[in-house]
C-alpha cells in the first residue's frame, strides 16, 4: 500500500518521537502501536466496550493546562494523533521500575490473567494524574484518595471480580514533584496538526479552521466527519466501514466554545462529555444526572455532544435530556448558519435535518433552567450499558399546579421524540399522585417500542409509566 | 497424614503471593499469543467465511473470487485437508463442513499477507446454500426428539413410592441460558513449519496435547511431528479446553500448505458466534418434602443444549446429575439426563462444568418451594445439609459434610446475618418502592475429572549445575495461578528459595499426554507430579548430603536454600548440587501423578468419582428498585474452604472472581439468540461487548468479606490443600436467591416467587409485579 503525506505525520509514544509511517489512514492506533511491537495494549472487543485497549493521550485538561486522558486506542485512527503525545502501559513503568499504579495493581492481585491488565493500569494512571483528583471523604464510589472509581468503568475484568483493583486504586497516593508525567501536565497540550494522509483510495485531513472543514464537506459529498470516533471507530472494525475521506474536526476552536449564561449555555459540538461535564460542574442539574450514565469514562473522554446528535441515533443519552432542556442547535455550513429546535431535528431512524454538507457547530440551552429535572436510564447494566429507554424531564410547578413541563423519550421510537401526549395530561393540573397515575398511563403508551435483545417492547412501555410513578415520589420525598 | 499433603515447618506454599507474571501483566510485556505475531516474519493472515444460515447444505463453493483480492495468498478448503476433517474427538465436527450446523459456522478460511485483505478475501467467496430445517431453543428440540450422545439416568430409592406417600409434593419446569465465557483474549492460534516439516503451534489453548493430536490427525501426521505451546492464555474458563483445536488445525494446515507462518485469531464477533458456551438447560421436575421439611423425593429431567456437535456435553451432562443434590441429602432420587441438539454453537466447558446447572435446580426448587412449605429458606435449607456418615445418590460418601454446617455458621457470625435480617425486615416495612432481600446458599462440589483416566499428570524438573531450578509441568496458565502456585510447591519441596526456581512455558514436547487444565484439578494434579519429580531429586541430592555431613540421608533437611542436618552447619544448596554433578547423580526428574483411590461406573452413573468435596457458603444481601427492577448487591459474606491453601492471595482472587463470574451468569449475561422464523433464524443477536453486558464495577459487591476456612487440612492432596477454580462460581446462587427473596418482599408474607434466570432487571421487574399482584406461583 503506498502513502503520500503532505507533510511527515508523527506523534510522541513514550516520550519518543515516532512516524506514522507507511499504513492505511483506517489503521487503529491499537492496530499501530501493536505493530510497532508495543503489545501491551489488547484488543478485547474493538468497539470501546471493555477498555482492554486503554492508552494515554495529554489532551488540554480543565484543571491543568495537560491532563492525561485515558481513551480506547481500538476506536481512533493513528491519523487522528498526528502532532500528539501518547503513552501506553509499558510507557509507565518497567519490570524493574514499577509505576506506583502498576505496582499496587500487582501487589494486591489485581491481575488474574493480565489481559485487561495494562488497560486498566491506563485508565487508574489518568485518574492517578487528575490534576481536580483531591483527599475526600471516601464516599461510595470514591476512595479517601479521592480516586473515583467509575473513572474505571470503561475496563471490564473477567477474572477478578474488581475488588483488588478498586483496593489498588484507593491505596494509590499522590504523584511526586519528579514524576515526568505530572510535571507534563504544567504545560499546553500539544496543537492539533495539519494533518493530511493519503493511502491508497483513502484520505484523512485535518482542517484548521472550521471554514476550511465546511469547504471540504460542500465539495466532497462522500467526506465522513470524525470527532471522538467513538461511532466511527466501530462501524470501520465491526461493520468494515471504510470512508474515502475523513474530516477530522474534534480540535477546531470553532467547535470548542463553552459560555454560561446569562440567556443560555451554549455547548462546542466537538467538547468531549468529560469536558463538559467538568465545566458545567453540576450546573445543569439534568446533565449531571446524565454524565455518570452516559457510557464510560472512557468513552466519555473521547465522545463528543455533537457527534451523540450527528449520528442521529434513537437510543442516544443525550437527546431525551436535550430534549428536556428545549435545547436547539446551531448548524453551519458554506451557505451560512441555522438554529433549529432539537425537536425538530430528529426526522427518521438515524435521519435528521442537518444537511451532508453541514456541521453541528454548537448546542444552545436556554436559561433559566426548569426547576425540577431528572434523567432516567432504563438498562440491563447500572453503568456503561446502552439505554432500553431513556427519559428526561424539565418540570415547572407553581403554587402546586404544572405550569410546564417537557419530557424527552428515546429506545421508545425511530428517533428521540418528547412526549407530548403525556406532557399535555401534565400541563395545567395540579401535581399529584392522582395526576401522575393519569400521566403514566398516557406515558406508558407513547412511542411505538420494540421487541429486542436489551428489553422487551411491554417493559419498554412499563418503564415509561413508572418512570413518571418514579419521577413523582423521588420529587415529593426528596 | 498422607506424605504428599505433609506440609514442611519452612514452607513456600501458603505464602499470599502474587501472580507469577504480576509485574509483566501490569507493564504491558506479557506475551499472548497474538503478540507474537509481530515478531514473527511473513505472517499470514487467516479469516473465515461464515454461514449465514442456521443449517443449510452448501452447495456450490467458489473460492476464485477471493484469489483476486489482492494479498490473498490461499484459500482452504476441505479438498486441502490431507488427515481427517474433523476438529474434535468424536467425529461429528467436519472442520470444513459440507453441511452447516448453525449461523456463523465457517465453510472455508483465507489467508492473506493482511488481516485487511484476507477479510476482503472471504467476503469476496461465494457460497451456496440450501437452507434446511433448523431447531433453535431446546424447547423446539426436545419436541422434535433431537437429541445427541448417550442419555443417561442416575437412581437411588424408589421415587414414585416416596413420593406417592410424601406430604408436599411440588412440580415444575424451568429453563434456563447458557453463558459466553467472554474471556478477554479472544482464541488464537499462530503455527509454523520447520525444515523437516515439524509443526510447531503456539495456541491460547487449555488442553496443549489434545490441540497437538487434533492438529496431527487434520494433517495425518503422528504426534510426534507436532508440538503444541502455551504461554498463557487471557482467560480460558473451559471456553479453551476443547475449542482451541480446530482454529489451531487450521492455522497449521494453513502454515503446512503455504510454507509460511499463519496466525489466526478470531476478532470478538467471530468468537462469540463461533465457539461455544455454557450450556443452558431445561429442567422438569416433582419434588416431595416431609412436614418437617426435608426432602425425601426429586424426580427430574435434564436436557442440556448442546448446540450442533456433541463436544464435552456428555460428560457436562454427567457431572449436572451428579451435583443436582448439592449440599443435601434426597433419600430417593432420579435424574434423567439427555442432550439436546440445536442449530447453535458447539455448547462445551465453563468453569463448574455441568456443575452449576445440575446445583442451580435443587437451590430454584429450595427458593421456589420454601414460602410453600413456610419454612424461612435459610431454615429449609440448613436442616437437609448432608450429615458425616451420608452419601450420594452415586453412592459416594460425602467425607467432611460437616464442613457445611461450619461454613455456613460462620457466614451466620461473621456476617451478623441475624441482625441484618432484622434490618432488612424493618427496612422492607418502611419502604414501599424498595425492598432488601438476603440469602444464604451453600455449595459441595466434587473434585477430579468425572472420567477416572483423566486424572493423571506429569512434569519434568532440572536442576542445573548452578543450582537454578527449571520446572516444566503439564499444566496451562489462563489467570488461575497455577504457575505461582506450582513455583511454590517445588521451592518448598526442594527447600530453595522461590527465587531460584523458573517456570518454563507450556509445551507438549516436554510434558506429553496432558490432561486439560480443567475440573479445578490443575494444582492437585501438577503440583502432585512437580513434588513427586521433586521429592526424586531431593532424595538423590540426602544421599550426597548425608555422605558429606555423615548423617544418615533420611536426616537430611531442606531449608531455605541450605541442607542440613537437624544441628550443625549445612550445606549451601548450589554447592551440594555442584558436589552432586561431579558424583554423577542425576539433577533433573519426570514426576507423575495418577490420583488414587476413584473408580467410576459411567453407565450405571455410580462409583466415587471424585477424591474429594470441596465446601463454601455465601450470604448475599441485594436491594431491589419495585420501579425498575434494577437492583445493587449491597454485600457479600463468604467462608470457602480450599484445605490448607496453597497460596492465599491466589485463592481468594479465585473466589471472588468466580463469585462474580457465576453473578454474571444468573442475574445480567444474556445470550440472546433470534427464535424467529425470518431470515436471521439462529443468530446469535448478542455477539458483541455492547450487546452481551459482563459484570463490571457496578455489579461488584459494594461490601465483599471473603474468609478462608480455616483448619481444612485436606489428607491427600498436596500440601493438603484443595481445588478452587470452580467451586466459588456457584456460591452466587446466593445472589439470585436474594432477589428472589427481595421480590416477594413486594408482595404478601409467604409469597413463592418465580424467577428467570439470567434475573435481569427485566426479569425482577416482572417478578415484583407478579408478586404486587399477588400472583404466586404453585406446583
Amino acid at each position: 500500500m503506498t502513502t503520500q503525506a503532505l507533510r511527515s505525520p508523527a506523534l510522541t509514544v513514550n516520550g519518543e518521537v515516532t512516524a506514522i509511517g507507511d499504513v492505511s489512514v483506517h489503521t487503529t492506533v491499537l492496530d499501530w502501536l501493536r505493530d510497532k511491537g508495543l503489545t501491551g495494549a489488547k484488543e478485547g472487543c474493538a468497539e470501546g466496550e471493555c477498555g482492554a485497549c486503554s492508552v494515554l493521550v495529554a489532551r488540554a485538561g480543565t484543571d491543568a493546562p495537560t491532563e492525561w486522558t485515558a481513551v480506547n486506542a481500538c476506536l481512533l485512527p493513528i491519523a487522528s494523533l498526528d502532532g500528539q503525545e501518547l503513552v501506553t502501559s509499558e510507557g509507565l513503568g518497567s519490570a524493574a521500575e514499577l509505576h506506583p499504579v502498576q505496582k499496587e495493581m500487582a501487589v494486591r492481585g489485581g491481575s488474574q490473567c493480565g489481559y485487561c491488565t495494562p488497560g486498566f493500569v491506563c485508565s487508574m494512571a489518568a485518574e492517578y494524574y487528575r490534576p481536580g483528583r483531591t483527599c475526600g471523604t471516601g464516599d461510595h464510589g470514591h476512595g479517601e484518595n479521592g480516586f473515583d472509581i467509575h473513572s474505571l468503568s470503561g475496563n471490564l475484568c473477567r477474572c477478578t471480580g474488581y475488588r483488588p483493583i478498586r483496593d489498588a486504586a484507593y491505596a494509590l497516593g499522590d504523584p511526586t514533584e519528579h514524576d515526568a508525567l505530572a510535571v507534563r501536565r504544567h504545560a499546553p497540550p500539544p496543537a492539533p496538526a495539519p494533518t493530511g494522509i493519503v493511502s491508497g483510495e483513502a484520505e484523512f485531513i485535518r482542517p484548521t479552521t472550521l471554514d476550511q472543514a465546511l469547504t471540504v464537506l460542500a465539495e466532497r459529498t462522500d467526506a465522513q466527519v470524525v470527532a471522538g470516533s467513538t461511532d466511527l471507530g466501530v462501524q470501520v472494525n465491526i461493520f468494515g466501514s471504510r470512508p474515502a475521506l475523513t474530516v477530522a474536526i474534534d480540535r477546531l476552536e470553532e467547535l470548542r466554545e463553552f459560555s454560561f449564561g446569562p440567556a443560555e449555555v451554549r455547548l462546542g459540538a466537538a467538547l468531549t462529555l468529560t469536558e463538559i461535564e467538568r465545566r458545567l460542574s453540576g450546573r445543569v442539574p439534568l446533565l449531571s444526572q446524565l454524565f455518570p450514565q452516559f457510557a464510560s469514562r472512557l468513552i466519555r473522554n473521547g465522545a463528543t455532544i455533537g457527534g451523540n446528535l450527528g449520528t442521529g441515533s434513537p437510543i442516544g443519552d443525550t437527546p431525551p435530556a436535550l430534549l428536556a432542556l428545549d435545547a436547539s442547535l446551531v448548524l453551519a455550513s458554506a451557505r451560512g448558519e441555522r438554529l433549529v429546535p432539537l425537536a425538530e431535528y430528529f426526522t427518521g431512524y438515524r435521519q435528521t435535518v442537518k444537511a451532508a454538507d453541514e456541521l453541528i457547530r454548537t448546542i444552545v440551552i436556554p436559561l433559566p433552567l426548569a426547576p425540577t429535572t431528572a434523567f432516567h436510564k432504563i438498562a440491563k447494566r447500572r453503568f456503561d450499558d446502552i439505554s432500553s429507554v431513556a427519559i428526561g424531564y424539565a418540570l415547572n410547578v407553581i403554587d402546586g399546579v404544572i405550569q410546564d413541563v417537557r419530557i424527552g423519550l428515546g429506545g421508545v421510537a425511530a428517533t428521540p421524540l418528547r412526549a407530548r401526549n403525556t406532557e399535555a395530561a401534565l400541563i395545567g393540573q395540579p401535581w399529584s399522585e392522582e395526576t401522575v397515575r393519569t400521566a403514566a398511563a398516557v406515558l406508558a403508551a407513547e412511542g411505538t417500542p420494540m421487541d429486542d435483545h436489551r428489553a422487551s417492547s411491554s417493559y419498554r412501555s412499563a418503564m415509561l409509566g413508572q418512570s413518571l410513578l418514579r419521577f413523582y415520589h423521588q420529587e415529593v420525598s426528596a | 497424614m498422607s506424605s504428599l499433603s505433609e506440609r514442611p515447618a519452612v514452607a513456600v506454599v501458603g505464602v499470599p503471593l502474587p501472580h507469577e507474571s504480576a509485574a509483566l501483566h501490569v507493564t504491558g510485556t506479557a506475551l499472548y499469543t497474538d503478540d507474537l505475531v509481530q515478531r514473527t516474519r511473513d505472517v499470514l493472515h487467516a479469516y473465515p467465511v461464515q454461514s449465514p444460515h442456521a443449517h443449510a447444505r452448501v452447495t456450490a463453493l467458489r473460492v476464485k473470487p477471493a484469489y483476486d483480492v489482492p494479498g490473498v495468498v490461499r484459500v482452504l478448503t476441505g479438498e486441502d485437508v490431507p488427515g481427517v476433517n474433523d476438529a474434535g474427538v468424536k467425529h461429528d465436527e467436519p472442520l470444513f463442513p459440507g453441511e452447516v450446523m448453525f449461523n456463523g459456522h465457517a465453510v472455508c478460511w483465507v489467508l492473506a499477507d493482511t488481516l485487511e485483505a484476507a477479510r476482503l478475501g472471504a467476503s469476496a467467496v461465494e457460497v451456496e446454500y440450501e437452507p434446511l430445517p433448523s431447531l433453535v431453543t431446546v424447547r423446539e428440540a426436545i419436541e422434535a426428539k433431537s437429541f445427541q450422545g448417550t442419555g443417561r439416568q442416575l437412581e437411588r430409592g424408589d421415587v414414585d413410592a416416596a413420593l406417592a406417600e410424601t406430604a408436599q409434593v411440588f412440580s415444575g419446569e424451568f429453563e434456563f441460558a447458557g453463558q459466553e465465557h467472554f474471556y478477554l483474549e479472544t482464541h488464537a492460534a499462530l503455527a509454523q513449519v520447520d525444515e523437516a516439516g515439524q509443526i510447531f503451534v503456539q495456541s491460547s489453548t487449555q488442553h496443549p496435547s489434545e490441540t497437538q493430536e487434533i492438529v496431527a490427525h487434520v494433517l495425518g501426521l503422528a504426534s510426534h511431528s507436532v508440538t503444541v505451546q502455551c504461554l498463557r492464555m487471557g482467560g480460558g474458563f473451559g471456553g479453551k479446553e476443547m475449542q482451541p483445536h480446530g482454529f489451531a488445525a487450521i492455522a497449521a494446515l494453513g502454515a503446512t500448505l503455504t510454507g509460511r507462518p499463519v496466525r489466526l485469531r478470531l476478532n470478538r464477533t467471530q468468537d462469540l458466534t463461533m465457539s461455544g458456551k455454557r450450556h443452558g438447560f431445561h429442567s422438569k421436575w416433582t419434588v416431595g418434602f416431609s412436614n418437617d421439611g426435608r426432602l425425601v423425593a426429586l424426580d427430574a429431567t435434564l436436557t442440556a443444549d448442546g448446540g450442533w456437535s456433541l463436544d464435552l456435553s456428555e460428560p457436562v451432562l454427567a457431572r449436572a446429575m451428579c451435583h443436582i443434590d448439592n449440599a443435601y441429602e434426597i433419600p430417593h432420587v432420579r435424574v434423567v439426563g439427555r442432550i439436546a441438539k440445536t442449530n447453535k454453537t458447539s455448547q462445551t466447558a465453563f468453569r463448574g462444568f455441568g456443575g452449576p446447572q445440575g446445583m442451580l435446580v435443587i437451590e430454584d426448587i429450595l427458593g421456589r418451594c420454601a414460602p410453600l412449605l413456610g419454612y424461612d429458606p435459610l431454615e429449609l435449607r440448613r436442616r437437609n445439609f448432608y450429615q458425616p456418615g451420608d452419601a450420594t445418590p452415586y453412592g459416594q460418601p460425602v467425607r467432611h459434610a460437616d464442613r457445611l454446617e461450619s461454613c455456613w455458621s460462620q457466614v451466620i457470625a461473621g456476617g451478623n446475618v441475624a441482625e441484618r435480617q432484622a434490618e432488612i425486615a424493618a427496612f422492607n416495612a418502611s419502604h414501599t418502592h424498595v425492598k432488601r432481600g438476603l440469602a444464604m446458599t451453600p455449595v459441595k462440589f466434587g473434585i477430579s475429572f468425572n472420567l477416572t483416566a483423566f486424572n493423571q499428570a506429569g512434569a519434568l524438573v532440572h536442576v542445573y549445575k548452578d543450582g537454578s531450578v527449571l520446572i516444566n509441568h503439564g499444566g496451562t496458565e489462563m489467570g488461575q495461578g497455577l504457575h505461582t502456585k506450582m513455583l511454590q510447591v517445588a521451592a518448598t519441596t526442594l527447600g530453595v528459595p522461590l527465587a531460584r526456581v523458573r517456570l518454563a512455558p507450556t509445551r507438549t514436547d516436554k510434558v506429553p499426554n496432558t490432561s486439560a487444565t480443567a475440573a479445578s484439578s490443575g494444582a492437585d494434579l501438577n503440583g502432585a507430579a512437580i513434588k513427586n519429580a521433586c521429592d526424586q531429586i531431593r532424595e538423590r541430592l540426602a544421599q550426597v548430603a548425608g555422605g558429606r555431613l555423615g548423617i544418615s540421608p533420611a536426616d537430611v533437611r531442606f531449608e531455605n536454600g541450605v541442607v542440613r542436618g537437624l544441628s550443625g552447619d549445612g550445606i549451601p544448596w548450589n554447592e551440594l548440587v555442584g558436589t552432586a554433578y561431579m558424583q554423577r547423580v542425576q539433577l533433573w526428574a519426570a514426576g507423575f501423578y495418577r490420583t488414587e483411590g476413584l473408580h467410576w461406573d459411567a453407565n450405571a452413573m455410580r462409583g466415587e468419582p471424585f477424591k474429594y468435596f470441596a465446601y463454601g457458603v455465601a450470604a448475599s444481601e441485594v436491594e431491589v428498585d419495585g420501579f425498575t427492577g434494577a437492583y445493587t448487591l449491597r454485600r457479600v459474606d463468604i467462608v470457602h474452604d480450599v484445605g490448607d491453601s496453597l497460596s492465599p492471595l491466589i485463592d481468594i482472587g479465585q473466589i471472588e472472581g468466580g463469585f462474580v463470574q457465576g453473578a454474571g451468569w444468573l442475574t445480567l449475561e444474556d445470550l440472546r439468540w433470534d427464535e424467529s422464523t425470518g431470515d436471521r433464524r439462529g443468530r446469535l443477536a448478542t455477539q458483541a461487548a455492547s450487546t452481551y453486558k459482563l459484570p463490571s464495577f457496578s455489579e461488584m459487591p459494594e461490601v465483599f468479606n471473603v474468609r478462608l476456612l480455616e483448619k481444612a487440612h485436606e489428607d491427600g492432596a498436596v500440601y493438603g490443600s484443595k481445588a478452587v477454580g470452580e467451586p466459588p462460581l456457584m456460591l452466587a446462587f446466593s445472589v439470585r436467591e436474594a432477589l428472589r427473596e427481595a421480590a416477594a418482599a413486594f408482595g404478601p408474607a409467604g409469597t413463592s416467587v418465580d424467577l428467570p434466570s439470567p434475573a435481569t432487571p427485566e426479569a425482577v421487574y416482572w417478578a415484583v409485579e407478579r408478586a404486587r399482584g399477588g400472583v404466586s406461583w404453585s406446583g
